[in-house]
């Protein structure tokens, strides 16, 4: 097994590119990673792309081919779906890839667009990631499902909408000297409270917004990094996945998120950590209560206390955890099928300190991604840690 | 896709869920069970508790219990014209069914529910287009 590093990330500014192709997103994406990596394109031997809806936004099936020209790569190319998990699925194959040794040098990322597309064809492409008989077809929308979530938890465990408006805030914060992100606003717990219903208890500033962007990462092996003298001092140390039933009503509990659980405990097992060594995390907050079933699912709040995580301030910026120091989903934005390589381009930045908000994490060492596809019938979390 | 409307697409075709819905307008709906007790729903071949292959058909109970709820006043452009409306995840023993709460008529407002009702299963239409849904009537209005 070889260790995994992290050489070159690249991203896009995230937020509207309405006169650019996905192809161009990519490739600025690409183009990025491998300025950031030094490695040469040519020693490229994978590359793993991550999309959910180009074949509605775009009328573009078949991205992987089409990336890997973008990208300047010429070797096998697959395309990777899982809804909103899409990148950090891909993301996993490399690491898996890398680490298994069958390949030295893989690019991962992933690429959505999404603004092209008026907001109730977007609503109609993201329900797909749910299950299109027994709950679409029942009225379920993205933010419908999670609202569902959001009541069965206050029904469960208690909290309020209050709780949920000072995550929004926290992240609105955390994204505004992150020069990729969306929105660079502050919000604060009283705007968001008073801003109209999308799916109620979920107002608008619970919802992230409807992002173009594209994410890439060059991953290495330790001894292709100490052969061509890289500068990789994040490696990947643990890779865990979970699936869950697909509808939430099939779940056996409608507050809790399994799936997320499970790939926590093999991500924790691979890299030999525990929660409690994690310093700093990045969490898919697509909603706000999405935050929340994160930190109880990688183990760093009990059921019932994450809830209160961000107003108590442990997960602010100048709290003991950080959470989503990028700004998150909420504020960096979610371009769907690149946000789980989007999420370790940010950690590894963080703990290489060349994050605008790395000095707010100056000593951290281990950091956790959590990813999640539909409402959490997918989940990838990887461990990032200091390896040299 | 791009320039289609997606309220014009049709629904895929499911022989096997068309009739459980018209079990449900009869008055007869059900779930399948396996000798464990799991519930699940058509088309269903394995159960994907305990992968048991031993599928009966078990009548549901009329009524069910809410379990959890949503109003959702942002809608797919299938349920334009449906918004508000309450979604709601309902507890029937052996499974959970997903519909929109109906009162029975009244237009605008979305029906007033809670975790912890009771309410009666029925098969209902879009408002937008026509189509047939699960639709949950509260106790004492059906």
């Amino acid at each position: 097994m070889s260790e995994v590093r992290v050489a070159g990330v690249g991203l896009t500014p995230f937020g509207s590119h309405p006169e650019r192709t996905g192809r161009d997103l990519f490739a600025e994406a690409a183009l990025r990673a491998f300025e950031d990596a030094a490695v040469s394109r040519a020693d490229v031997k994978e590359l793993n792309y991550g999309n959910f809806m180009g074949a509605l936004a775009e009328h573009q099936g078949h991205q992987a081919p089409l990336m890997a020209e973008a990208a300047g790569v010429r070797c096998p190319a697959t395309r990777y779906e899982s809804a909103c998990a899409s990148a950090g699925v891909a993301v996993r194959e490399a690491v898996r890839t890398v680490a298994a040794g069958d390949a030295d040098v893989v690019l991962a990322g992933g690429m959505e667009r999404m603004t092209n597309l008026p907001t109730d064809e977007v609503t109609e492409g993201l329900a797909i990631a749910a299950d299109d008989l027994f709950e679409v077809r029942a009225g379920v929308t993205f933010p419908g499902a999670y609202a569902l979530m959001a009541n069965a938890y206050f029904d469960a465990y208690g909290g309020s909408r209050e709780d949920l408006a000072h995550i929004a805030s926290k992240n609105h914060a955390n994204a505004m000297p992150n020069e990729y992100a969306q929105y660079h606003r502050e919000v604060s717990v009283a705007e968001a409270m008073d801003a109209p219903p999308v799916a109620e208890p979920l107002h608008l500033y619970d919802a992230c917004p409807i992002t173009d962007g594209a994410s890439a990462l060059v991953l290495v092996s330790e001894e292709y990094a100490a052969e061509h003298d890289l500068d990789a001092p994040v490696a990947v140390t643990g890779t865990g996945q979970g699936t869950d039933r697909m509808a939430l009503g099939d779940r056996e509990h409608l507050a809790r998120t399994p799936a997320a659980d499970d790939a926590a405990d093999a991500a924790y097992a691979d890299a030999g950590v525990e929660a409690a060594d994690v310093d700093v995390a990045e969490v898919h907050d697509c909603f706000t209560i999405a935050e929340v079933l994160a930190l109880e699912s990688l183990g760093l709040f009990e059921p019932g206390e994450g809830i209160s995580a961000a107003r108590e301030g442990i997960t602010t910026a100048d709290g003991d955890l950080p959470v989503n120091l990028s700004g998150g989903l909420k504020a960096k934005g979610h371009p769907v099928g690149a946000t789980g390589g989007s999420q370790i381009a940010e950690l590894t930045r963080l703990l290489r300190g060349d994050h605008p908000n790395s000095d707010r994490v100056p000593d951290a060492e281990v950091g956790v991604a959590h990813n999640a596809g539909g409402t959490v019938a997918s989940a990838v979390v990887h461990v990032l840690e200091v390896a040299e | 896709m791009s320039d289609a409307d997606p309220a014009d697409a049709s629904p895929a075709t499911d022989r096997d869920y068309a009739e459980w819905l018209d079990a449900f307008a009869d008055g007869g709906g059900f779930a399948l069970v396996c000798p464990d007790g799991h519930g699940s729903l058509p088309p269903r071949r394995v159960c994907a508790e305990c992968g048991s292959t031993d599928l009966s058909r078990e009548p549901l109970d009329e009524m069910g219990t809410v379990e959890t709820y949503s109003v959702v006043h942002v809608p797919s452009p299938r349920f334009a014209d449906d918004a508000p409306y309450a979604t709601a995840v309902v507890d029937f023993g052996p499974t959970r069914l997903t519909g929109i709460v109906r009162d029975g008529g009244a237009d605008g407002d979305a029906p007033a529910v809670e975790i912890g009702d009771a309410v009666a299963v029925d098969v209902g239409e879009r408002v937008t287009d026509g189509e047939r849904l699960v639709v949950f009537r509260p106790a004492g209005e059906s």
